[in-house]
């Protein structure tokens, strides 16, 4: 591993300051990802700025949002009482994710910031436009089995791995950012970007700038939810795709619903046509099979990852179906 | 390296390596370290500056025992605890983060310790394999796992038993499938899992203070 200067601030403005000013600086929380690239030489930052000992920890309640610190670990955020009884599908999403050792490390803003696992971004002696831009993408013709259906460009066809972001967009949390400039706001959705033509920048965020907390806004989906993950075992693993489902029932009619995809595009995929195909229907397979229909509109398959175009919907199917209880 | 048993005393210098690197062509170690310090090199700064770069002081406790340590920052738990401390209990298996070979407690919470760098625990409790037993008397979860042969080969054992008293302590050992669930951080490839699960249940059904 390359040699880096290590900083431990205890102000937000200075951890913010030694980021922004060196464009070789990276923070570190948990560094469950960062750690395991600067293993591989996939990543070298010149200098590790510990944000460990900012005050980004406390989960409360402000008016009616559930403000989660950047800094809560997944397990602790997992296990809260509020996440629990106000935003299931987040608990469930997050306890799908990696193990519980890698949960007790991994802090919520680390979760959005990790990187792709795509294989060709991760062995440095393939082409990879994502680590390296211009150096073409190795996925595109080779063992694109993991990848995307969805979003994907000619450039870059990899997935955002994280489980708890396909939940949050889906509840459509906010995130609060700290920068050089001030802060600002994030809605989820606008968080994470698709590949386009620069696919080293996973996210809208500007250099130096600091995720402090997500806002979850109160929603009636605290029962008929369900985080579908589809992997290569019972445990443990990266999903081929999963679903994040969420439904408020009426007597049996469908008052709202929100539905999101992971494992299928470049940022967590959110469902909204789909959703609109499901409000004011009796809460069936029937209607959930012509959800499922409308969310795979517009899906391409690459060579080896064919199966997710049926797998898609068959998981959609299943979520809904769990969530309703039918 | 000898660890250094005594509180609050710095851990020795291995001096063999020092002097192996003292001796290596200044060349090849300017090619691998970092601008700050060939800069220091180049305006004749003596060692020490370089050094003060490089290492950061570290103290935290370990199975009870406090340490004054000064470590570079790419040094991983893992490897302060093996390499520095000899305290080889702790295994090195994938060293990325997917077997749970490593797994220590730190402030009482089970982590895989390839996967951080030492200096981010300053100030922290660790508690390896070394420091679960009492002296002499295993803890019931080492007992448990002798008593079900819990393992074959024994490499991943000791993660798979720090894994497993979190687990209980966690309260995530309630049936077979959530001790699965739980225990999923934790590869072993001998496949060893039934009577891992087997020991697991014994300890958590035996009711013994983990």
């Amino acid at each position: 591993m390359n040699q880096f200067q290590y900083v431990r601030p205890t102000k937000p403005q200075a951890a913010i300051d030694a980021v922004a000013k060196d464009a070789n600086a990276r923070f570190i929380a948990g560094g469950t990802n960062l750690v395991d690239l600067m293993k591989r030489g996939v990543m070298t930052p010149q200098k590790l700025v510990d944000i460990n000992r900012l005050d980004f920890r406390k989960i409360e309640r402000e008016g009616n949002t559930l403000r989660i610190g950047a800094l809560a670990l997944n397990s602790t955020v997992a296990n809260d009482r509020q996440v629990r009884e106000r935003h299931p599908l987040l608990a469930l999403a997050l306890n799908a994710g990696a193990s519980p050792q890698l949960r007790n490390m991994a802090t919520v803003g680390g979760n959005m910031l990790q990187r792709t696992r795509c294989a060709y971004f991760y062995d440095i002696t393939m082409p990879c436009n994502k680590r390296q831009p211009g150096s073409g993408c190795g996925a595109l013709e080779g063992i694109n089995r993991m990848h995307a259906i969805f979003g994907f460009s000619d450039k870059c066809i990899a997935v955002h791995p994280s489980d708890m972001s396909v939940a949050l967009v889906a509840l459509d949390a906010t995130v609060q950012v700290s920068g050089p400039k001030g802060n600002r706001s994030i809605p989820f959705a606008d968080f994470h970007r698709l590949p386009g033509d620069t696919p080293e920048k996973d996210t809208n965020l500007e250099p130096g700038e600091l995720i402090t907390a997500v806002d979850l806004p109160d929603s009636p989906f605290t029962k008929h939810v369900h985080y579908q993950k589809v992997r290569e075992r019972a445990s443990y693993a990266f999903a081929l795709l999963s679903v994040a489902a969420a439904l408020d029932i009426d007597n049996g009619t469908i008052r709202a619903a929100r539905l999101a995809m992971g494992g299928v595009a470049h940022k967590p995929w959110r469902l909204t046509a789909a959703e609109q195909a499901l409000v004011g229907k009796p809460a069936t397979e029937a209607t959930f099979q012509q959800a499922a229909a409308v969310a795979m509109q517009g899906a391409k398959a690459f060579k080896y990852n064919e199966y997710k175009l049926r797998l898609g919907p068959n998981a959609i199917v299943q979520a809904l179906k769990t969530a309703a209880a039918v | 390296m000898a660890m250094n048993p005594e509180p609050d005393v710095p851990a020795p210098h291995d001096e063999n390596r020092r002097n192996f690197l003292k001796q290596s062509s200044l060349l090849t170690a300017l090619a691998l370290v970092p601008a700050p310090v060939v800069s220091a090199a180049e305006a004749k700064l003596d060692e020490r500056v370089a050094e003060s770069i490089e290492k950061v002081p570290l103290s935290l406790k370990v199975n009870g025992k406090k340490y004054k340590l000064s470590v570079e920052p790419r040094t991983t738990l893992l490897d302060l605890l093996r390499e520095n401390l000899n305290l080889t209990g702790t295994k090195k298996g994938c060293d990325y983060g997917q077997c749970g070979a490593c797994t220590v407690h730190v402030d009482g919470q089970r982590v895989n310790s390839c996967l951080s760098f030492a200096v981010m625990h300053d100030g922290q409790e660790i508690t390896t394999i070394e420091g679960l037993a009492d002296g002499d008397k295993l803890h019931p979860m080492q007992e448990a796992f002798v008593k079900h042969d819990g393992f074959q080969c024994g490499y991943c054992t000791p993660g798979q038993i720090m894994s497993a008293v979190a687990c209980v302590r966690e309260g995530h050992a309630g049936s077979e499938a959530e001790i699965r669930e739980y225990m999923s951080g934790n590869i072993c490839r001998c496949g060893a899992y039934t009577n891992i699960v087997a020991a697991i249940q014994d300890v958590k059904s035996g009711g013994q203070k983990v």
